[in-house]
C-alpha cells in the first residue's frame, strides 16, 4: 500500500517542460501580434509628426494655416503653402457627397428596415454589399466616363474635371455605408416601441419619421459621420474627377483639389524626398489624418451614447 | 467496501473554502472519497455542488477573481500545490457535463482527442483505445459502423454516452459527472445510470444531481450540500433512511428546495 | 402591418355609417391625407433604394460597354504599351498576384493571432481596451495615411524600395483591421462548453485553441480574410504611395522586385487622354471585378459548406 502511494507520488507533476515552455510563449507571440496595430498607429503618427515637423521648419506655420493660396508643386520662387484651398476642395467634394448620400442612405435604411418584406431585402441588400466593395478605381473611371458626360449634357459650360462629378460619385460610394449602418441602428428600436405607436392608429410613415427614427437617432447621426469621414479620406475618384486645381471655391462646377489628391500628385510627381513639396505630403496628411480621426472618435463617442439609451 | 483494510481514499479534502470574488460559495468543506465508489451529491440549487466538483479537477482557475483556502490531496499530493501540472491532474479527474458538448468532429476524433492531446499519435492504439471507450460507454454496437459521422448527429443520449467514452478514453482514476442525465430523456437516463453502475468497477465517481431517486438509485454514499456547507454526509441508505442533521431530513423529505 | 388594418377598418366604417358628426369626417379626411403622405413616402423611399441599383446597373452597363471588346489573349499577354492595340495587363496582373499572395500569410498570421489573443488570452483591462479602440480607429484611417506610412517606413527607412514586400507590408497593416473583427466575431460565436470539454480533458490552452477553437471558426475567419482581400486588389492609392509604377514590362520574380498592380495600371489608362486608354481602362476593370467576384462566390461557397457541419 505504502509503496503504492510513493510509486504514484509526484503523478501530476510530470515534467513537460519542452511543452511548457511552448505554452508559455504563445500569449506572448500573439500579444505580439495585437501589438502591430498599436504601433502601426504610433508608426502612423510618429512619421506624420516628425516629417511634419521638419516641413514646419521650412515653411511657418502661420503661412500654412492663414495663406490662401496652394502652389506647392510650382517652382521654389513661386511657391505658397496655405492649405485653405485643398481642405475647400475636401470639404466641397465632401459636401456634395452629403448632399446625395445623406437623404439617399437614410430613405434606403428607412426603406430596408420598416416598408421592405425580407424577400425584398433579401434581394437589395446584398446589392448594396456589392456596391459597397466596388474598388475606388472603378467609380473613378464611372465619374469620368459617364457622370462628367451626363452632367456637361445638362451644364455645357463645366469642364471635364469638376468638384460636382467626383462629389456625386464619391456620395454614390458612401450611400451603402450610411444604409446599413443607418439600418442597423433602426433595427435595435425594440418592437414593442413600433407596436405601440401602429396600436395607436400611425401610419408606417409616421411611425419610421416620429417613433424609429428618434429613437434610433445617434446610430443614425454616428452613421452620417462615419460616412463623410470616409468621403474626406477618399482618394481616387477625386483624383481622377475633381482635377488637380487648388482653389478656394464653392463652386462646383469648378475643377478642385483635395488633400487626397494633392497627395496622389505629388507622391507621383518626381519631387526628391526631403524638399518642401515632399514636406508637404506629411503636412497634408497630418491635417488629413486628424480630420478623420476626430470624425471618428465623434462617431465612436455618439453611437455609444446611443447604446445606453435602451 | 465491505474490507475496511482494502479501501483507499482517492480524494481527501480539508477546510475547504471558495470565494467567488466577495462571495463565499464553499464553507470549511471535509470529505474524503474512497476509490471506486460513487459518491453522489445534493442539494438545492445555487449550494455550490458544481463549485465543489470544478475544484477537484481546478476548473474553477479559469474563474477570474475564484480564491481557495483548504487542501485537497490526491494520491498524497496537494492538488493546489504550485508546482501540480493542471493537465496532468485533468487527466487523472475526467469531467462530464450538464448537457451534452461533444466536438463538431467525428465520433472517432471525439473518443481520441483526449489521447492524441497527451501525445498519442499510433493509429493503432488509437484505434483500440476508441472501441474500448466506446464499449465501456455502452455505446460501442451503436456506433461501430459509422465512427467517421459527425458526433452532433446523434441522439441527445448518445452524445452523452460519447462525452462519456470521450473522457474514459484518457483513462481518468476518478470521473465527476454534473448532472449528466438532466437534459435527458428517462430510456437515456436510465441508460446511464446503468452504466454507472458498471463503471463503478474501475473508477471513482462523484456525481451531481438533483434528483434524490437518482442519487438514492445509483451511489454508495451521498453528500448533502446547503449554502455552500457540507451537511451530512453519510451511506446513501443511511442518508435517506435515518438522516442525523433536521436539514437533511427537511430536505430529503421535500421541506425545501 | 396594424397600420394598414387600421386604414381598411376605417374604410368599412365609412360605407357601413353614412351620417358622421363634421370632426369624424375632418378626422376622416385627415387620415386620408396621412395615408396618401404614407404611401408618397414609401415610394420615395423605394426609388432611393433603387438608386443604388440603377447605379450598378449603370456602372456595370458603362464598363463592359467599353472594355468587353478589348479584353482579348493580346491583353492578358502584353505588357504596357503607348500604343493601345499591343497593350495588355500582365504585369499589373501577376503583380497583383503577387501582393495578394504575400498579403494573405500576413494578413492571416497577424490578423488571427490578434484575434485569439483579445478572445482567448487578454484580460478586461485597460490595455486591452486600449489596443481595441486602437483597431477600431485604424479602420477609419484614410488608405492613403497608409500609403504615406508605407512609404515612409518600409520603402525608406527599412530599405526594401519600392517592391512588392512593401507594397504587402502596406496592404497587410491596411486590412488588418478587417481581418481581426471578422477572426474575433468568428472566435467569440465557439460555445463556450467546447473549449471547457477539452480543458476537462486536460488539454492546455493552447491545444484547445488549435484543436477545437480554431477549427470551429475557420469559415468565419476565411469569410474575413476574402473580404480583406477583396479590399487590398482594388486599393490603389496606398500602392501609388510607396511608388509602384505602371510602366513595367516584366512579371516580378521574387518579392523584391518593382511591381506594379491592376488598379494602378488602369489608373494611369484612365488619366490618358486618347479614348483608346479608355477602353482598355474598362477592359482592365472587367478583369479586375471578375476577380472579386470569383473571391467572393469562393467566401460564400466557403460559407455554405462549413455552415452545414455545424
Ligand atoms: N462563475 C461564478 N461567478 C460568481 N459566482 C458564481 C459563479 N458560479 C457560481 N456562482 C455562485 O456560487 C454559488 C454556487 O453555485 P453552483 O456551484 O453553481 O451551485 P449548484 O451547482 O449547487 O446549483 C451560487 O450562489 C452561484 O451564484
Ligand atoms: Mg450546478
Amino acid at each position: 500500500m505504502k509503496n503504492h502511494s510513493l510509486g504514484t507520488a509526484g503523478r501530476f507533476r510530470r515534467s513537460r517542460s519542452l511543452g511548457r515552455t511552448w505554452e508559455n510563449m504563445i500569449p506572448k507571440l500573439l500579444l505580439a501580434c495585437a501589438l502591430i496595430s498599436v504601433f502601426t498607429t504610433l508608426g502612423i503618427i510618429g512619421t506624420l509628426i516628425s516629417e511634419t515637423t521638419s516641413f514646419f521648419s521650412q515653411v511657418s506655420f502661420g503661412e500654412f494655416f492663414t495663406e490662401t493660396k496652394w502652389t506647392a508643386l510650382f517652382h521654389e520662387s513661386q511657391q505658397h503653402f496655405g492649405v485653405w484651398p485643398l481642405i475647400a476642395g475636401t470639404l466641397l467634394v465632401t459636401g456634395i457627397a452629403a448632399i446625395v448620400a445623406v437623404p439617399i442612405g437614410l430613405a434606403s435604411a428607412i426603406y430596408l428596415s420598416e416598408y421592405a418584406n425580407p424577400k425584398v431585402s433579401k434581394v437589395l441588400k446584398p446589392i448594396l454589399e456589392v456596391l459597397a466593395g466596388v474598388p475606388t478605381i472603378v467609380y473613378g473611371f464611372f465619374a469620368l466616363t459617364f457622370v462628367t458626360p451626363l452632367l456637361r449634357g445638362l451644364l455645357p459650360e463645366m469642364g471635364v474635371f469638376n468638384a460636382l462629378s467626383a462629389g456625386i460619385v464619391v456620395g454614390i460610394m458612401i450611400i451603402p455605408l450610411i444604409a446599413s449602418l443607418s439600418e442597423d441602428a433602426m433595427s435595435a428600436v425594440p418592437k414593442n416601441i413600433r407596436e405601440a405607436a401602429y396600436a395607436m392608429g400611425c401610419t408606417k410613415f409616421e411611425v419610421a419619421l416620429k417613433v424609429v427614427v428618434p429613437a434610433a437617432l445617434s446610430g443614425i447621426i454616428a452613421s452620417f459621420v462615419l460616412g463623410l469621414s470616409r468621403a474626406i479620406g477618399e482618394t481616387m475618384i477625386v483624383t481622377i474627377a475633381a482635377g488637380s486645381t487648388p482653389q478656394l471655391t464653392l463652386d462646383p462646377t469648378e475643377s478642385v483639389q483635395t488633400m487626397t489628391s494633392f497627395i496622389v500628385q505629388a507622391a507621383t510627381g518626381d519631387n526628391s524626398f526631403g524638399s518642401t513639396a515632399y514636406g508637404a505630403i506629411y503636412a497634408v496628411g497630418m491635417t488629413l489624418f486628424l480630420f478623420t480621426l476626430v470624425m471618428n472618435l465623434l462617431a465612436q463617442y455618439i453611437s455609444r451614447r446611443f447604446k445606453e439609451e435602451y | 467496501m465491505s474490507q475496511a483494510t482494502m479501501t483507499r481514499n482517492a480524494i481527501q479534502i480539508k477546510d475547504l473554502d471558495l470565494y467567488y470574488g466577495e462571495k463565499q460559495a464553499l464553507k470549511k468543506i471535509n470529505m474524503s472519497i474512497e476509490e471506486k465508489t460513487v459518491v453522489a451529491l445534493i442539494g438545492p440549487s445555487g449550494c455550490g455542488k458544481s463549485t465543489f466538483l470544478r475544484t477537484l479537477n481546478r476548473m474553477n482557475d479559469m474563474i477570474p477573481g475564484v480564491r481557495i483556502d483548504g487542501t485537497i490531496t490526491m494520491h498524497d499530493e496537494d492538488i493546489y500545490n504550485k508546482e501540480i501540472d493542471v493537465e496532468m491532474l485533468r487527466k487523472e479527474v475526467g469531467m462530464v457535463f450538464q448537457a451534452p458538448n461533444p466536438f463538431p468532429k467525428s465520433i472517432y476524433d471525439n473518443v481520441a482527442y483526449g489521447p492524441r492531446v497527451h501525445g498519442q499519435r499510433n493509429r493503432k492504439i488509437l484505434d483500440e483505445i476508441v472501441e474500448r471507450s466506446l464499449r465501456q460507454a455502452a455505446l460501442w454496437e451503436e456506433v461501430k459502423d459509422r465512427l467517421k459521422d459527425r458526433a452532433t448527429g446523434l441522439s441527445g443520449g448518445q452524445q452523452q454516452r460519447l462525452c462519456i467514452a470521450r473522457t474514459l478514453a484518457v483513462e481518468p482514476e476518478i470521473v465527476l459527472m454534473d448532472e449528466p442525465t438532466s437534459a435527458l430523456d428517462p430510456i437515456s437516463t436510465a441508460k446511464i445510470e446503468e452504466l454507472i453502475q458498471e463503471l463503478k468497477q474501475k473508477y471513482t465517481i462523484i456525481i451531481v444531481t438533483h434528483n434524490m431517486q437518482q442519487a438514492a438509485r445509483i451511489s454508495d454514499r451521498t453528500a448533502f450540500f446547503l449554502n455552500g456547507e457540507l451537511v451530512e454526509e453519510d451511506k446513501t441508505e443511511r442518508l435517506f433512511s435515518n438522516p442525523k442533521d433536521q436539514r437533511t431530513e427537511d430536505y430529503i423529505t421535500g421541506r425545501f428546495g | 402591418m396594424s397600420a394598414e388594418e387600421v386604414v381598411i377598418h376605417h374604410q368599412e366604417g365609412e360605407s357601413g355609417s353614412p351620417t358622421l358628426s363634421l370632426v369624424e369626417k375632418r378626422e376622416r379626411s385627415h387620415f386620408g391625407f396621412r395615408r396618401w403622405k404614407n404611401r408618397l413616402a414609401h415610394g420615395l423611399f423605394l426609388i432611393s433604394t433603387m438608386i443604388g441599383v440603377i447605379v450598378l446597373g449603370a456602372l456595370l452597363w458603362n464598363v463592359v460597354k467599353d472594355g468587353w471588346a478589348w479584353v482579348t489573349p493580346t491583353f492578358f499577354n502584353n505588357f504596357a504599351s503607348r500604343l493601345p492595340e499591343q497593350a495588355g495587363i500582365k504585369a499589373a496582373f501577376w503583380g497583383t498576384i503577387w501582393v495578394i499572395g504575400l498579403t494573405v500569410p500576413l494578413t492571416f498570421i497577424f490578423g488571427v493571432g490578434t484575434a485569439i489573443y483579445l478572445e482567448e488570452y487578454a484580460r478586461k483591462n485597460r490595455f486591452t481596451r486600449f489596443i481595441q479602440l486602437n483597431i477600431s480607429n485604424l479602420a477609419g484611417v484614410p488608405s492613403i495615411v497608409f500609403g504615406i506610412l508605407g512609404l515612409t517606413l518600409f520603402v525608406r527607412l527599412m530599405g526594401l524600395g519600392k517592391t512588392v514586400l512593401a507594397g504587402s507590408l502596406t496592404m497587410t497593416l491596411l486590412v488588418l483591421p478587417i481581418v481581426i473583427v471578422a477572426a474575433r466575431e468568428a472566435i467569440s460565436s465557439v460555445p463556450n462548453n467546447l473549449r471547457l470539454a477539452s480543458l476537462a480533458m486536460g488539454a492546455t490552452q493552447w491545444q484547445t485553441i488549435r484543436r477545437v477553437v480554431l477549427p470551429y471558426s475557420m469559415p468565419g475567419i476565411l469569410t474575413g480574410v476574402i473580404l480583406a482581400l477583396s479590399r487590398a486588389i482594388g486599393e490603389t492609392a496606398p500602392l501609388i504611395m510607396i511608388g509602384a509604377v505602371s510602366f513595367i514590362a516584366f512579371t516580378p520574380g521574387y518579392a523584391l522586385d518593382a511591381f506594379t498592380v491592376m488598379p494602378i495600371q488602369i489608373y494611369s489608362w484612365v488619366s490618358l487622354p486618347q479614348p483608346a486608354f479608355q477602353h482598355l481602362a474598362a477592359a482592365g476593370i472587367l478583369v479586375l471585378l471578375a476577380m472579386l467576384l470569383s473571391m467572393n462566390a469562393f467566401a460564400v461557397f466557403l460559407r455554405n459548406r462549413f455552415s452545414k457541419d455545424k
